[in-house]
């Protein structure tokens, strides 16, 4: 099934990471949505967090494709997981003195903030997921979009540890004589 | 101690294990060339092409199993490794690729000679970097030649500026490598073993697909005790060729386009496929929808991206090969299958692939068979690209691994005279025997200078059939024979060898070809032997493209009778 998905990454802080990963997705032919990367908690890491329309199947493949990718630590797709997305929009829309007040009220019902206030404009902050931004930003056409500028989403999945979630007894290290412990080797699936 | 940057690379290399680097030099890389005097347990060898560094590097990993090294100024030197290097990330070979670059104070600003190597070689190795910083060298070469070796071996590249080879700075050789991203899964999951050998343990139509990854796991003996303890006949891929020895009884050749019909029919007909170190290619599965229709498909493999890829898996087995089977030894029962077994005898005597027909003038086959003769199949065989290449491969019987060396991914011309030094280096004491088609012996014809150079002990045959063969052959039976850009002029190939200081006769007919073939034994240093060949022979079987593994033809209404 064709659908949206949201793969998470956790990578080391590397130059050319992200290249070797828009090269991976880019040679099996993927749209990437948005990508959105931070550094996380623990120093010389980041998150990645990248969202893409793509058959359940061939995510998989790429997935494990992408987890080739030497700096790359975990990858997971958490698509099925329930997990929480959020975006960021910022959005500059014409406004004059007539329609400065429809303006406002629609971002109070979204619950979006102004952050700038200029004579003929507004810069209006919208936090939401997708779905949420893509319907405010409609609304908005209608007065005159002047700028928009979107984050693309982040997502982490709801309850306990996650996918990505690293466990702060166990070191990050791997070593050359690296022997798999007995959880690594009872992996589910293979 | 402080050492500069080149000092530091070379003390690297020597650390671990590297004994010969195929390179080519040039302005950046000129403080290394510098130092290299330095060093004299490391041997340069200097090509005439990058290419050909690259394809000697891929070679000589080949056989012996270690890492292969090349190394090229920046620029142009950079980019003409480039078909080396996606050769050896498409057929699993462990190489290290060392590419000078512009000082750092310059990168960026299209300096002379400035390209963006690491760029450009993303998609085709395992891993890369450019180092900015002569302190995090060492660092990064053990990285680099850790994965290269390490899990699905490939090719890596490290770019490294003239000013960092310059550098000087405190060397201290890193005790381990630091990469919490890469973890090759070396051990199965035992559930998915006890899934298999439960199924090997009850079909009745098992086969075996080994591929080059049973080579690059040196998990001979296992497959060898897998493949007699449950009687499964085996089948190689091309690039598996040599990993079951194929006088074995349970051998029944390899499969795929240019594969034996018994091979491709033990495939199609049976219940059970063990995919052993090999990824569902096109060029070895045919229509991918009509692969082995009937079969549950095992597949064993170290890199988890290739399960599932191509072809789903029934019972995906991720880990390294050796380890994997020895653990599926001990579960797996004795079995027989003498009825599956006689069916496959019954194909291959209707099917014969291997046998050289009677005919006049010169034939390939018959070149090759010859060659298996005076050799008693005691040589290494590396090969270029085209019908040759596939003749090589069907008329030549491996019991060796590893002595068959093919561009078998990326079907590179132009491999086979560079491969062949590679080759000869890695393993000195060994024959070498390089078998090229008149088209790409003339890509990276200039090695014969390295050979030379190098007085290195090589046979070579040129298939002089003036055609670019195998395109040839397509055109006569894919596009009713209209041939375009497909014939050959031809140099005097003896007299090619004779300019740079090699030996060589030519043979045009059936008579000569083995007083030839054992001069060119005899002879120490390089021979060459150009082979006037029939010009519209043509390989078979052919699996056409779109067909499936059972559609292949077969050489039309034989001419003369078959002899062995
Ligand atoms: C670098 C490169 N260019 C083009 C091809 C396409 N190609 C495959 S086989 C072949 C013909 C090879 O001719 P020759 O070397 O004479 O060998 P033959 O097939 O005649 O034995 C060609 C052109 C290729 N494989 N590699
Ligand atoms: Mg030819």
């Amino acid at each position: 099934m064709t659908r949206k998905h949201i793969l998470v990454a956790l990578v080391q802080d590397k130059p050319g990471v992200l290249n070797r990963i828009a090269s991976t997705l880019r040679r099996r032919n993927f749209n990437i949505e948005s990508i959105a990367v931070g550094h996380i908690e623990i120093p010389h890491l980041s998150r990645m967090t990248i969202t893409l329309e793509g058959d359940d199947a061939k995510v998989e493949q790429v997935r494990k494709q992408l987890d080739r990718v030497v700096e790359v630590i975990r990858i997971s797709d958490i698509t099925y997981e329930n997990p929480v997305e959020r975006e960021m929009a910022m959005i500059k829309v014409k406004a004059s003195a007539s329609t400065r007040s429809e303006i406002i009220q629609i971002v109070d019902i979204f619950r979006a903030n102004i952050v700038d206030v200029s004579p003929d404009s507004l810069i209006i902050v919208a936090v939401g997921n997708q779905e949420k931004v893509e319907t405010f930003i409609e609304l908005l056409r209608g007065f005159g979009i002047r700028e928009l500028s979107r984050t693309g989403t982040i997502a982490l999945p709801r309850g306990g540890a996650g996918p990505l979630t690293i466990d702060e007894s166990k070191p990050l290290r791997h070593v050359v004589e690296h022997v798999l412990t007995e959880e690594e080797e009872n992996l589910p699936n293979w | 101690m402080m050492k500069t940057g080149a000092e530091i690379l070379c003390e690297c290399l020597l650390k671990e294990g590297v004994e010969v680097v195929f390179g080519f030099p040039g302005g950046v890389l000129l403080p290394l060339y510098d130092t290299f005097p330095k060093y004299p347990e490391l041997r340069h060898i200097l090509v005439r092409h990058e290419q050909g560094a690259a394809h000697a590097a891929d070679a000589y990993a080949r056989v012996t199993g270690k890492i292969g090294v090349c190394l090229a100024t920046s620029g142009p030197g950079a980019t003409n490794l480039v078909t080396g290097i996606a050769n050896a990330y498409l057929d699993s070979a462990p190489m290290l690729a060392i590419t000078g670059q512009v000082p750092t104070f310059f990168i960026g600003k299209d300096a002379f000679q400035e390209v963006d190597i690491t760029g450009v070689t993303i998609p085709i190795t395992k891993y890369n970097h450019l180092v900015l910083d002569a302190a995090e060298l060492a660092e990064y070469i053990r990285e680099a030649i850790y994965v290269a070796q390490s899990g699905r071996p490939g090719p890596v590249l490290l770019d490294i500026p003239r000013d960092v080879l310059q550098t000087k700075t405190d060397f201290v050789f890193p005790e381990k490598v630091d990469l919490p991203g890469y973890k090759p899964k070396l051990f199965g999951h035992p559930a998915q073993i006890k899934k298999a050998s439960d199924l090997i343990n009850t079909v009745e139509r098992p086969v075996i697909i080994a591929g080059r990854g049973v080579n690059v796991s040196r998990a001979f003996a296992e497959l060898k005790e897998l493949a007699e303890k449950s009687q499964i006949p085996v089948v190689t891929t091309f690039l598996g060729i040599g990993c079951f020895p194929e006088s074995h009884v349970l051998s029944y050749g390899w499969l795929g386009m240019h594969g034996m019909g018994y091979a491709n029919k033990a495939i199609h007909h049976s219940d059970l496929v063990v995919a052993i170190g090999m990824r569902f290619d096109d060029r070895a599965t045919g229509v991918v929808s009509a692969f082995a229709p009937q079969a549950r498909i095992i597949h064993i493999d170290i890199d988890a991206a290739e399960i599932g890829k191509n072809l789903n898996a029934d019972v995906p087995i991720v880990g390294d090969i050796k380890n994997v089977l020895q653990v599926l030894n001990k579960q797996i029962t004795k079995r027989e299958h003498v009825s599956w077994l006689s069916q496959l005898d019954e194909w291959r005597a209707i099917h014969p692939a291997t046998e050289v027909r009677d005919h006049e003038g010169l034939l390939p086959q018959y070149i090759i068979r010859q060659i298996h003769e005076v050799t008693k199949g005691d040589t290494i065989i590396v090969t270029d690209v085209g019908q040759h290449q596939m003749w090589a491969g069907q008329y030549f019987f491996y019991d060796k691994p590893n002595s068959f060396v093919s561009s078998g991914g990326l079907g590179t011309m132009g491999f086979g005279l560079p491969a062949s030094i590679g080759a000869k280096v890695g393993a000195p004491h060994e024959t070498v025997w390089c078998i090229c088609g008149d088209g790409g012996f003339q890509m990276t014809v200039q090695e014969l200078a390295t050979m030379v150079q190098e007085n290195l002990d090589i046979n070579i045959a040129v298939m002089n059939n003036g055609w670019l063969g195998m395109v040839r052959q397509w055109q006569e039976l894919i596009y009713e024979k209209r041939y375009f850009g497909t014939q050959l002029y031809n140099p005097d190939f003896v007299k090619i060898a004779e300019a740079y200081g090699i030996k060589g006769v030519k043979v045009n007919k059936k008579i000569d070809v083995r007083p030839a073939i054992e001069k060119a034994m005899a002879h120490k240093g390089p021979f060459l032997i150009e082979f006037v060949v029939e010009p519209e022979e043509n390989v078979y079987p052919f699996v056409p493209p779109g067909k499936t593994l059972v559609e292949f033809l077969e050489m039309p209404s034989p001419s003369g009778s078959l002899k062995k």
